[in-house]
């Protein structure tokens, strides 16, 4: 197995003596910035240097040294390893770091998320204002010293449980009986929410005064949280004018559980059937990334066969997800429901593999540090053999002649602009909303994991980057997964399915880790630190749903609001990924 | 020519809708039937699924695979006269294991010495908290508690099994997953006779 080099060899410490040094501690890689030439170093690693997409901005609470640290993970479009660059600040508030939004519009809502969940202000950033949590919630989750209202210990598993394990309900524990705390002297009489006066004041500048005398007034829409285009509980505020989009600002959160603060008091292993959780259409690619981003730490192979079952589980994954995102994208479009049923016929025989190899049919909870969980059975061995040869094949094709000819969807998708490419890196976008832009940028190709190199297929692109095109290249996609999954089919060798010993424990050396795939949605990543201790230290998501979302302002502006659902549906956003 | 498309995918369309009718005949021909029997529910989640394909739930069920995981279990062997005798000794790892942390163990001390006895004097699963992950199945040295293919628990009230409610017998474990146990069975068998092996070795 080869593993992929995910540090750049270059030596950024040369450029900047004095200003940039390298980190030593062990374990760890990158380059350590002084706080206030961040800028001025972030620019020449994107103008220079070329890593021009900034995938991750997140931050690391480290109490026992008092400090706090974030970590940026910048990319080149073109390929190759990346660039991990840190800034390091005393933890006393207030906390400030330079926005890098002005260099890398991108870290738009990473930076928003940090300032929410730990407390980091980004100074210079235009609207630093919560987003997973509400404006007025008090204290910052996911810093070390926070704890919620069901606290227990800092760490599972809880002492509570055995051997002594006289059961008592969590809500019991808690005066209001609910998941839910309030500040003292808090009265809720005299609250006053001043979320959406914040909020709205953030769309105050596109409320232009008419010079010609006419009285035209531009309006809120609040598009949302209810709304069945919205695939889940997302709301956008809309300034209107007329018809025609001038201001966007999403508003997410609703079902936000700080899936960060439950991994960190989970073990290494208890996080796994979690991540089934985020994309909860993709839970093996979810599983995916967060095994490998544990494998580099603890620094084991994986077993040959359970290589080929991760590809096979992953790329089914894609396939699935695809033929719903066409069926979604026409439900929100207005053509209820017949293609959706279709799409979901094919899916249903999907999750039937999925539930004969895991057990279950969404929460798979399938891979394991070093491989999977399960061999796959003969029989279910033939049955992804028939659908990979013979069926998903004709029905892809019955797909394209059901709906790519017909003229009210190319009236109604051909020629809507969706974004091109030079914003769409600026913003960090990734997936195949990327690629329908003309980008051939594949995690499976440009920074390959797990045995990737070995299949023969093509990265598929699109070149206008209109809603046509990021439909259509949903199916090209489809297309070139069944291609990788003929050849694994074909390849899959026996032998072992975990190249360890199936532990409850596992041991995981101290250091950091970056581990990322090219999830349906785009990058998803997952940022693990460990301090030698059998529960992660920091455990950080980077989900392709929320940052893709970065742009939508920027998407929408200028197009009408009929076609603000289309983007939207596009963009393929899972709120459970998007919330975490 | 404007309104091919469309005709091309209504054709699709058709094609679909007379797909249920082409299968339903051909069933009928062969004396079969297709809908509410195990053959029928077989077919239409095969590959080769044509037309229509609901199952119309709860007169007709999906065939659960055999790693098909709900709330966990308590396995016990039927000892003679029907003394049940639980395999699990409460040492806690599935506890541990457990990611949402719903399962609570409590472990039975003599009373003359002070000292653990291997069995669980109480054994709790929050059944509204557990995300039947598996784990504690999965990471269980004894066998003592599998996944279960019972999916219909809905209650009114907060769903904590006790004891009384865990336990069922080992034929009920293999009847549900009949490779696994017998798997496993091959597994212990093959353990105890190594064990008596070497016990006889050390004592010749």
């Amino acid at each position: 197995m080869t593993t992929p080099i995910h540090t750049s060899t270059l030596d950024l410490s040369a450029r900047f003596p004095g200003i940039v040094s390298a980190d030593s501690r062990p374990g760890y890689t990158g380059f350590i910035v002084e706080k206030d030439k961040l800028v001025e170093v972030a620019a020449v690693i994107r103008d220079e240097l070329g890593f021009d997409l900034l995938t991750a901005v997140t931050g690391v609470d480290y109490l026992p040294e008092n400090k706090m640290e974030v970590v940026y993970h910048a990319y080149k479009t073109t390929g190759g390893p990346g660039l991990i660059f840190k800034v390091q600040v005393p933890r006393v508030d207030p906390i400030e770091v330079p926005s890098l939004i002005e260099i890398y519009p991108g870290a738009d809502l990473q930076e928003r998320e940090a300032w929410d969940l730990l407390g980091i202000k980004f100074t210079g950033h235009p609207d630093l204002r919560r987003i997973l949590m509400w404006e007025g919630y008090e204290g910052h989750p996911l810093r070390k010293d926070w704890h919620e209202p069901f606290y227990e210990d800092e760490t599972k598993p809880f002492k509570s449980r055995w051997p002594n394990g006289m059961i008592q309900m969590a809500e019991d524990k808690n005066p209001y009986k609910d998941n839910l705390k309030f500040p003292k002297d808090f009265d809720p009489e005299k609250w006053i929410p001043e979320g959406d006066a914040l909020l709205y004041g953030s769309l105050a500048r596109y409320t232009v005064k008419q010079e010609d005398g006419f009285g035209t007034d531009r309006i809120v829409v609040n598009m949302g949280p209810q709304h069945p285009s919205t695939h889940g509980v997302f709301r956008a505020v809309i300034t209107l004018d007329g018809e025609t989009i001038a201001g966007l600002k999403p508003v997410v959160g609703y079902l936000h559980r700080n899936h960060d603060k439950i991994g960190e008091r989970n073990t290494y292993q208890q996080n796994m059937p979690y991540t089934d959780r985020l994309d909860y259409f993709n839970s093996m690619s979810n599983n995916f990334g967060y095994a490998l981003a544990v494998e580099k730490l603890m620094n084991i192979p994986v077993a040959e066969r359970a290589e080929y079952i991760r590809i096979i589980m992953a790329e089914l994954s894609r396939v699935q997800n695809h033929l719903v995102f066409i069926g979604m994208l026409l439900n929100d479009l207005g053509a209820m429901y017949t293609p959706a049923l279709y799409a979901f016929e094919e899916r249903e025989l999907i999750l039937d593999i999925f539930e004969a190899v895991s057990g279950a049919r969404m929460m798979c909870n399938y891979f394991r540090f070093g491989g999977v969980a399960r061999d796959i059975p003969d029989d279910v061995m033939q049955k992804i053999k028939g659908l990979v040869f013979e069926r998903l094949p004709t029905k892809t094709d019955e797909m394209e002649r059901f709906l790519s000819e017909n003229d009210v969807l190319l009236s109604r998708l051909k020629g809507v602009k969706v974004i091109d490419t030079e914003t769409a890196v600026k913003y960090s976008m990734t997936g195949p909303v990327l690629r329908a832009t003309g980008l051939p940028y594949d995690l499976r190709r440009a920074d390959p994991y797990s045995i990737y190199d070995r299949f023969d297929f093509d990265v598929a692109t699109r070149p206008n980057g209109d809603l046509l095109d990021n439909f259509l290249i949903r199916i090209d996609e489809i297309r070139q997964s069944l291609r990788i999954l003929e050849q694994a089919t074909k390849q899959i060798p026996q032998g072992p399915i975990n190249s360890q010993k199936p532990s409850y424990q596992v041991r995981v050396p101290a250091g950091e880790a970056y581990g990322r795939i090219e999830s349906p949605k785009g990058e998803l990543a997952y940022y693990v630190v460990s301090n030698g201790k059998p529960n992660p230290w920091r455990y950080h998501i980077r989900p392709a749903s929320f940052v893709n979302i970065t742009a939508l302002e920027q998407m929408c502006i200028g197009t009408k609001i009929a076609d603000f659902v289309a983007l939207l549906g596009v963009l393929d956003i899972v709120m459970g990924e998007l919330d975490r | 020519m404007y309104g091919k498309g469309i005709l091309k995918g209504l054709g699709v369309t058709l094609k679909r809708y007379w797909a249920t009718y082409t299968e339903d005949i051909a069933w009928l021909l062969r004396g079969k039937k297709r809908y509410f029997n195990e053959d029928g529910v077989r077919a239409r989640a095969g590959k080769d699924t044509r037309g229509i394909f609901t199952v119309q739930y709860p007169e007709e069920r999906l065939i659960l695979p055999e790693e098909f995981r709900y709330v966990p279990f308590l396995v016990y062997d039927e000892g003679a006269e029907g003394k049940k005798e639980i395999r699990c000794t409460s040492c806690g790892i599935c506890a541990q294991v457990c990611p949402p942390q719903c399962i609570w163990i409590v472990r039975t001390t003599n009373p003359a010495t002070g000292r653990p006895v291997p069995v669980p004097s109480n054994f709790f699963i929050d059944a509204d908290i557990c995300m039947n992950c598996g784990m504690c199945a999965e990471f269980c040295p004894f066998d003592a508690i599998k996944m279960d293919h019972d999916f219909e628990i809905a209650s009114y009230s907060r769903n904590v099994l006790n004891m009384d409610k865990l336990l069922k017998s080992a034929s009920y474990y293999a009847g549900i997953r009949p490779q696994n146990a017998a798997r496993e069975e091959e597994a212990r068998r093959a353990k105890k006779a190594a064990k008596a092996a070497r016990v006889e070795a050390s004592a010749t």
